[in-house]
């Protein structure tokens, strides 16, 4: 799960990192009152989107008057902000974050994550801040410095020094750098996110150290632990369709191909759509309907792909092992019955109750297309809607 | 012989008055030797009492000493099962394997920093299979775990894969075609887990009653890397590989907590490449995974 960097910011100063005083708003005439609560002569107007790159799509701009602070809330209030990674069609910029102007001096690089190799947590940091992190770790790794964190043990002293001196922190800055590493990381554990990236997090002329951006991702499975997060999800900047799965425990993600999927399991649904792209089409979709599938779920998820316009034929995809081919069979049928199925449907099954699952199909007098690997489904799919 | 588990395995179950526990028990206990094998429950609240005629006790540690078990299997929900693989590793077993899907991250960094201080402390080493896993089978022997018994046959094949359905496939194609399994192995599909492929394609080499490995991965992580060019150097036995998600978009978690793009390492690509570079014939059609593999027999 994602939050705005407003949410974040307010994450951070909560675990003790010094931030920009900022006001939160989603109105013109707040964001100008903001900067006169805020006072001073610089400001900051921030889009707040979930996605990154804000500041070279627009979204992101600087004021020195309150006519222009108007000026620039206008323009980014409502705006479609396109960046690297909204795809072409942008996000809409519902909220927006007012900040007062910072002293910037230089700008660095934090961010800690989860090392799958090591089993540890990652605290990397760069002198490069302010840039695309995967540029730098690409083209010049040697800039990126990194730690692993034993969490039995916690950032040490000497990690932190040897990452507030291997990013070049400014030599009077470096005592706060560590202390705030430190509170980075307990605010990364104790939040359960799975990255939280500060860039920039800079130094001022009084060598404060600051965090001038917050990035978080937090771990679906712990959601359930932390109410606090939970409370700053935003669904308008969340895929509309992946919200109504999840309601009915699919895991389902759009994609721009023409065939629609629906398979049990994550690793065989992902194979379903490779072995779709192999036989020449491309998959609209990732759904997994789980172990447990119902009609009503299997109902579900055939409203849900069919609900994109692009989906000009259907693939389902189930090994039976404890869900048993004749109830996914039954629900194929009731759902298809459901939605007025008017795309050509391929089903293969395997496993528990093959040959019941198959007759069912046979006696619903459907136009059901069986097929027995996932090959013959993917060629007889791509066949149909050619 | 087969690796990890055979017939004459004791096992504990974790878990066991749960729902899904108790269907899945009972599935086991039903397949091949389960009888024998399952001889424990754990609930500290009905200790002294009895499912299915196993008796259930009050901690890990009891069930082992009355029993001699020395696996454990794992449904304990989300919220408390890195605690039930801390106690199973507590109480010395040999390996734990755990089906909980859903355990926060931050849970399993800390059971499995435990686990390894542990051992660099010279205790016992437990083995962990999972979390998130189907579990393992050496087919006529014992099960455990949530696969459907049914499809397997005996045989001298190995599988190993993140995922559950797709270990399936895989046993299913190989059963179809008359070649069956030694073991078949889900090490699961969250980003910190216990065993990896490397661990189980180890295990394999060193079996003699495997001749061949059908070895699945899928995006993110970098396991299956690590194992290719751990076989480049050892594995003495042919290896056929796929991995899925060739079509999965950068940054977006497919089902799988572990199935996640994250830079350019972890792509199906990437991993199919040095895959292949270290030895193993490759397909991009899971349909044929079996089929390329009896051709290198």
């Amino acid at each position: 799960m994602k939050i705005h960097e407003y949410q974040g910011k307010q994450i951070l100063k909560k675990f003790g990192v010094t931030v920009p005083r900022g006001i939160h708003c989603t109105s013109v005439d707040d964001a100008v009152k903001a900067a006169e609560t805020l006072g001073g002569k610089v400001w900051v107007v921030k889009a707040q989107i979930h996605a990154g790159g804000r500041g070279k799509g627009g979204g992101v701009k600087v004021a020195t008057s309150l006519e222009k602070v108007r000026e620039y809330a206008g323009q980014i209030l409502g705006m479609q902000l396109i960046t690297h990674q909204t795809g072409p069609q942008g996000q809409k910029v519902r909220h927006l974050l007012i900040e007062e102007g910072a002293d910037i001096k230089h700008e660095y690089y934090v961010a800690a994550l989860t090392d799958r190799a090591t089993q540890s947590v990652a605290i990397m940091a760069s002198y490069e801040g302010g840039m695309d992190i995967e540029e730098v770790a690409h083209k010049t790794p040697e800039k990126i410095v990194k730690v692993f964190v034993n969490p039995l043990v916690g950032l040490t002293d000497e990690q932190g020094l040897t990452l507030a001196k291997g990013m070049g922190m400014n030599e009077a800055s470096i005592p706060q750098c560590v202390d705030t590493l430190k509170k980075l990381y307990t605010c990364y554990m104790e939040t359960d996110a799975s990255l939280a990236e500060i860039n920039p997090l800079i130094h001022e002329g009084d060598g404060t150290v600051k965090a001038l951006d917050a990035k978080f991702n937090f771990d679906s499975n712990a959601l359930y632990r932390q109410e606090e997060i939970v409370a700053m999800r935003d669904l308008d900047e969340e895929d509309a369709d992946e919200i109504e799965a999840s309601k009915f425990d699919l895991a389902y993600i759009s994609l721009d191909g023409n065939i629609g999927c629906l398979v049990n399991g994550a690793g065989l649904a992902m194979a379903t759509m490779d072995t779709i792209k192999l036989f020449g089409a491309e998959p609209a979709n990732f759904l997994d309907v789980g172990g447990g599938a119902t009609t009503e779920k299997v109902t579900e998820a055939f409203k849900i792909m069919l609900k994109n316009p692009k989906v000009k034929g259907i693939l389902v995809n189930i090994f039976g092992g404890i869900m048993k081919c004749d109830t996914i069979a039954t629900g194929v049928v009731a759902a298809a019955r459901e939605t007025h199925l008017s795309v050509p449907l391929v089903v293969r099954m395997k496993g528990t109750n093959e040959d019941l699952g198959k007759q069912i199909l046979k006696d619903s007098g459907l136009p059901i297309i069986s097929a027995d690997s996932m090959a013959e489904a993917a060629t007889k799919i791509v066949a149909a809607v050619k | 012989m087969s690796i990890f588990i055979n017939k004459d395995t004791k096992i504990i179950t974790q878990g066991i008055t749960g729902k899904t526990g108790q269907f899945h028990t009972e599935k086991c206990q039903e397949y091949a030797n389960g009888k024998n094998c399952f001889v424990a429950g754990v609930n500290p609240k009905k200790a002294g009492e009895r499912i299915f005629d196993i008796p259930i006790f009050g901690s890990v540690k009891e069930a082992a000493s009355q029993t001699g078990a020395t696996v454990s299997v794992i449904y304990v929900p989300p919220p408390g099962a890195a605690a039930a693989i801390w106690e199973a590793v507590e109480a010395d077993l040999d390996l734990v394997v755990c089906i909980t899907e859903g355990i926060p991250v931050r849970d399993m960094l800390m059971v499995r920093n435990k686990m390894k201080e542990k051992e660099a402390k010279g205790g016992k080493k437990t083995l962990l299979l999972g979390p998130n896993c189907p579990g393992l089978i050496t087919p006529d022997e014992v099960k455990i775990g949530i696969m459907p018994g049914h499809i397997h046959r005996k045989g001298r094949i190995g599988v190993v894969s993140r995922s559950g359905t797709l270990t399936y496939e895989a046993v299913g194609q190989l059963t179809e075609i008359g070649l069956g399994q030694s073991s078949a192995v889900g090490i699961g599909g969250d980003p910190i887990n216990g065993l990896k492929h490397i661990d189980v394609m180890k295990a394999f080499n060193d079996d003699p009653e495997t001749d061949a490995v059908i070895m699945i991965g899928e995006i993110g992580g970098p396991d299956e890397a690590e194992a290719a060019v751990w076989c480049k150097a050892n594995m003495k036995k042919p290896i056929v590989g796929f991995i899925a998600g060739v079509t999965a978009p950068a940054g977006k978690r497919m089902g799988h907590a572990g199935a996640l793009i994250s830079g350019g390492a972890d792509t199906a690509d990437a991993k199919l490449a040095i895959m292949e570079e270290c030895g193993f014939t490759v397909t991009r059609n899971p349909s044929e995974m079996a089929k390329l593999l009896k051709a290198l027999l």
